[in-house]
């Protein structure tokens, strides 16, 4: 399977990341040569093989439903790139 | 004071010999002589340091302190520091300050450990040259003999094994998601473990790939790397990956010794391609191991060769999800635009380096649909497979006895540019962290041109004790005294 | 009862999902633990974790699984003991990780039914799919400023069960049958307030038309409607639009689209073609979600009474007719208070009056019967009065609304106006005689017979009484003086 750039651009654009046309090419190159690599894998034999979910070893732990935290604006606000009062702030949204 | 190991400070500092003051103005002084050179740290906090330094001081003075109190440590710019700048070694977060601690570092600093400043490292984690970071690339210490070529430290945690190895720390915090702390002790002539997956907390150290990421310590000797990893360790109930069992000493662990113990030679880690140089190096381990009364054993962990390439789609899909959060919005660099979308992409572009977008667009597309279950899903089964055959490796052996890295550190150009050779440095890393069982690098001699070389141990789930005692007799046999060319002792 | 477009081409019937996202009542959140109650200054409500930073990691909050376990069993739905949370990748202002976690896989909550009453009187069971557990997100605020939109997280990671039905319903009255239908188990068991105002519980309408045989068609989804009304409303002219499109000629594009109740219509949101790549995968950060059996069973036992069981049983302790008893029990608090109230006085009286004037005064008043001024013991007393003849019932309502008004007691307003019935048949024959001496023509009429009069006679007497006759009193005297 070969890539094409306009995956590589759906792609870059599904994660945000944006692309000027010969990034776009040469991402497609090396995604390709990684593609390639990563394809022995198919040669696995996986039947009846559960994926791996952690060592097995942690045990599923719940917490109580107390308020323990919130409270703190000025925390959560203080790396904001732009802020307006008590918010964040991103450009306009039209909906 | 030049050439001290972290648990010989601890008994001068409790003897009274030395002051932790002196102890952290002598590595501040050797900070400032060497990182010009040497690019380890991202941030320094001599500041904060002699402050701690002289709390430190007060404890001992009543016989009082932790157990890493007064120590002089550094922190890979991972762990976020309440109030310290964390960078994640990338342009996005180049101004980024936590309003909270890493549960790794808050142990540290409970036990009165001292902080000296933030450790450079490959951007997010993501690298094994600390060439990606977005502050520079770091300088190994270490020469070629005749060359004056900058080596690379190896990486992700590049900056925690130069400043290890030149003196400017005692001990430095790393993480380890396929062999960021193991490959870069071994690039650096130190001793790093990564504990087994869910022994160290992942509260408040910045993610790369969940289900991999691992902190652990970074020092000199192991006995140094078993104080430390005593204080990070530990059940935190704000990680739900972390594991409920209680802490060992690891230092009593060290003088138990291997007599009876079962060591594992893994066939596939053989291969044609291994340098001579270092296949010799593993053979002297084992002989090392053997003339300790440790009996070796051939065992097979016939899913090897696909460690590399299910590590990657594991930890590129995972990664791929965990960075989606630096978006310009509530922390970080933006770069401003007239739509959201158009915000995104431009602060997103500009705030990642190259390799950090790749591998972001590499994880995006195992994901993306269609792909889930060719990639990501396929990857999760294969690790089911590759953890099988340690547990199955672990019936027969205690410990498994393997290279840390195919090669000896090289030098910054010499990078290939194709990006899998360059991921090929992890080969050997790679499969325990598949696994989540616990693994250490320590260094074990020189190769020909006078460059470190180290010698991987793996073991089984939670027995980093095991690890302890088996890498102890190496060390002990091995004796490595030698130091870099740049290095506390030789600078002024 | 069926629902059918008449179209050009012939009968068309709709089908109707919906998926209701329902917040689920905790003190906490899904995975952090700041507050979840609503409102709030913005970005007050917000931990570290809710706005995403850097190395902050989720843990599970036992109180919104054990919701959902129990919205589950209110539903007869199974309840998956092993469930798993998976990340739910996009980007958007309000979305602080870059991604919702939210169970896709593995929901807690399987194949569930609903029984739905609707107006005939017939009865429908509506499939329930899934019961999952997901994060909100926090909200954009577009109107204050010109350039910016302005987020506030303080919603972000709030417990939202989604509750998908089956495509099983078939008219807009059947889909607004199932929303009050679910909103009362969801109030019962006390796992979502079901305010709709406040957005705590909003849904998603799949809607499709077909011909009568045919298999499903193409289905388009109005996203985040936000009272039954409207959910009702954007069903019927969704449908129109569908029937209108296919009998043109054209094909329905499955898209997502955005009910505008002002115009009663539904129009497209701009089509985002790549936006739908979310990339589902189990979130690293957690372990699956395991439970125990027996902890289920422990919230099962504890469940309260459901409204099916509550009705039946209303039915046979007290004697109600099946209406009077899907009035009582649509909320716990009627019920309860009825069941006071009846036990207190007499089982039948209770009802008329609550079923009547009780709930006429409330809602002239505009009060819920939490707020009401007149509690049960209160309306109680006023029924006892009635039973033992203190005051008749006509008396009564004049007493209940002062009670409304003053909060007064009953008997208190009894003795302060002076409305004790008279008794005293002296008193009551004197009042007879001067009403038909004063009406002699009318008494002439009745003589010869016109004995509807008879009921004029009452009428004036107790008129003359100012209400405070005893009616029994009354009409049996009129009678025997009538007869004289």
């Amino acid at each position: 399977m070969s890539l094409d750039t306009r995956t590589v651009r759906r792609i870059a654009k599904l994660a945000r990341i944006g692309l000027d046309d010969q990034e776009a090419e040469g991402l497609r190159q090396e995604l390709d040569g990684i593609l390639g690599w990563v394809e022995q894998l198919n040669e696995v034999d996986i039947t009846d093989v559960p994926p791996m979910i952690g060592t097995g070893l942690a045990k599923p732990r719940l917490r109580v439903d107390v308020v323990t935290d919130g409270g703190k604006r000025e925390a959560v606000l203080s790396n904001a790139p732009d802020r307006a009062d008590a918010f964040f702030t991103v450009p306009k949204v039209v909906e | 004071m030049r050439d001290m190991t972290l648990a010989a400070a601890r008994e001068a500092l409790a003897k009274r010999e030395i002051s932790a003051v002196e102890l952290v103005d002598h590595h501040i002084s050797t900070i400032e002589k060497l990182d010009g050179d040497i690019n380890a740290f991202i941030t320094t906090t001599p500041d904060q340091a002699r402050l701690a330094a002289k709390a430190a001081d007060e404890q001992l003075a009543k016989g009082e302190g932790g157990l890493l109190c007064g120590i002089p440590l550094g922190v890979k710019d991972l762990f976020c520091t309440d109030g310290t700048r964390t960078t994640a070694g990338s342009n996005i977060l180049r101004h980024f300050v936590p309003p909270y601690e890493s549960t790794v570092t808050a142990n540290l600093l409970k036990q009165d450990a001292v902080f000296l400043g933030k450790l450079n490292l490959d951007e997010f984690a993501m690298g094994s040259t600390n060439l990606t970071s977005a502050f520079g690339s770091v300088t190994n210490p270490w020469k070629r003999a005749g060359d004056d070529k900058k080596l690379v430290p190896g990486g992700s945690s590049g900056g925690s094994a130069a400043a290890v190895a030149s003196g400017m720390v005692l001990g430095a915090t790393g993480t380890d998601t396929g062999g960021s702390i193991r490959q870069p002790a071994s690039f650096c002539g130190i001793t790093g473990v990564k504990p087994t997956y869910g022994r160290c907390s992942r509260f408040g150290t910045i993610a790369f790939a969940s289900s991999l990421d691992q902190a652990g310590p970074m020092a000199r000797t192991l006995e140094d790397c078993a104080l430390m990893l005593e204080a990070m360790a530990g059940f935190d109930p704000k990680d739900s990956t972390s594991v409920d069992l209680a802490v060992p000493r690891y230092v009593d662990a060290l003088e138990r010794g291997v007599k009876g113990l079962k060591v594992g030679i893994p066939e596939e880690y053989r291969s044609e391609d291994l340098p001579a140089e270092i296949q010799a190096l593993w053979e002297q381990g084992i002989a090392w191991l053997r003339d300790a009364g440790a009996e070796t054993v051939k065992v097979s962990l016939p899913h090897t060769k696909y460690g590399l390439p299910t590590y990657y789609i594991a930890a590129l899909a995972e990664a791929s999800s965990n960075l989606a959060r630096y978006d310009g919005v509530r922390f970080g660099e933006r770069v401003p635009a007239d739509s959201l979308d158009m915000m995104y992409e431009a602060t997103r572009h500009a705030g990642f380096g190259e390799e950090v977008r790749r591998r972001i667009l590499m994880g995006t597309y195992v994901l993306s649909s269609g792909y889930y279950d060719a990639y990501y899903l396929r990857a999760q089964k294969i690790r089911t497979l590759i953890q099988r055959d340690f547990l199955s490796a672990f019936e027969k052996v205690d410990v498994l006895l393997t290279p840390t890295a195919p090669s000896a550190a090289f030098a910054h150009d010499e990078k290939p540019t194709d990006p899998v050779q360059v991921y090929l440095n992890d080969v050997f890393t790679v499969p325990a962290s598949l696994a989540g069982v616990p693994a250490l690098s320590l260094p074990a001699g020189l190769d020909s041109k006078g460059l470190p070389l180290g010698l991987q141990l793996i073991g089984r789930y939670f027995e980093e004790e095991t690890l302890f005692a088996a890498g102890r007799v190496m060390e002990k046999a091995a004796g490595f005294t030698h130091r870099p060319a740049l290095f506390a002792g030789s600078a002024a | 009862m069926s629902y059918r477009i008449e179209g050009a081409t012939g009968t068309w019937e709709i089908v109707v999902g919906l998926e209701v996202h329902a917040q689920v009542i905790s003190h906490a959140k899904l995975f952090s633990g700041a507050s979840a109650t609503y409102g709030g200054e913005p970005n007050m409500h917000v931990s570290l974790i809710d706005a995403g930073f850097p190395g902050m990691l989720p843990v599970i909050n036992a109180e919104c699984v054990a919701q959902a376990v129990r919205t589950g069993l209110g539903l007869n739905a199974t309840i998956h003991l092993e469930s798993r949370f998976d990340r739910k990748n996009y980007f958007y202002a309000d979305l602080p990780q870059g991604y919702q976690i939210s169970q896709f896989a593995h929901p807690i909550v399987g194949e569930g039914k609903v029984l739905v009453e609707l107006s005939d009187g017939t009865e429908r069971e509506i499939g329930i799919t899934r019961l999952h557990l997901e994060q909100d997100a926090g909200k954009s605020l577009h109107d204050q400023d010109p350039t910016r939109s302005f987020i506030d997280l303080n919603r972000a990671g709030v417990a939202l069960m989604e509750i998908v039905s089956e495509p099983d319903i078939r008219s807009p009255e059947e889909a607004g049958a199932y929303l009050r239908k679910l909103r009362q188990i969801l109030r019962y068991i006390g796992t979502c307030d079901g305010n709709m105002e406040e957005g705590s519980m909003r849904a998603d309408v799949n809607v499709s038309v077909r011909k009568a045989g045919e298999p499903f068609r193409t289905r388009c989804e109005i996203k985040n409607v936000n009272s039954i009304r409207f959910v009702m409303q954007s069903i019927e002219v969704e449908a129109q639009r569908q029937v209108e499109i296919w009998e043109a000629g054209g094909t329905v594009d499955q898209e997502t689209r955005l009910f505008d109740h002002a115009r009663g219509e539904t129009r497209s949101l701009r089509s985002k073609e790549d936006a739908h790549d979310y990339r589902y995968f189990p979130d690293p950060d957690l372990l699956p979600l395991v439970i125990e059996r027996e902890w289920v069973d422990a919230l099962r036992a504890a469940l309260p009474e459901l409204p099916e069981a509550k009705r039946s049983r209303l039915e046979a302790q007290y004697g109600v007719s099946r209406y009077e008893s899907g009035v009582l029990a649509a909320e716990q608090t009627v019920a309860d208070f009825y069941e006071q109230v009846a036990k207190a006085s007499d089982p039948k009286l209770a009802v008329n009056w609550m079923l009547g004037d009780f709930f006429a005064a409330l809602n002239r008043t505009g009060k819920s019967i939490e707020e009401s001024p007149v509690n049960a013991s209160g309306l109680s007393e006023l029924l006892a009065l009635i039973k033992d003849s203190t005051i008749n019932g006509k008396i009564a309502k004049e007493v209940l609304e002062d009670m409304f008004e003053t909060g007064e007691s009953a008997s208190a307003i009894v003795e302060r106006k002076g409305l004790r019935q008279v008794t005293d048949t002296g008193a009551i024959e004197s009042a007879i005689r001067d009403i038909l001496a004063a009406n002699a023509d009318k008494l002439a009429e009745y003589k010869s017979g016109k004995d509807k009069l008879f009921g004029f006679f009452v009428g004036q007497t107790m008129k003359a009484m100012k209400g405070k006759g005893n009616p029994a009193l009354v009409n049996e005297l009129l009678g025997k003086i009538l007869a004289e």
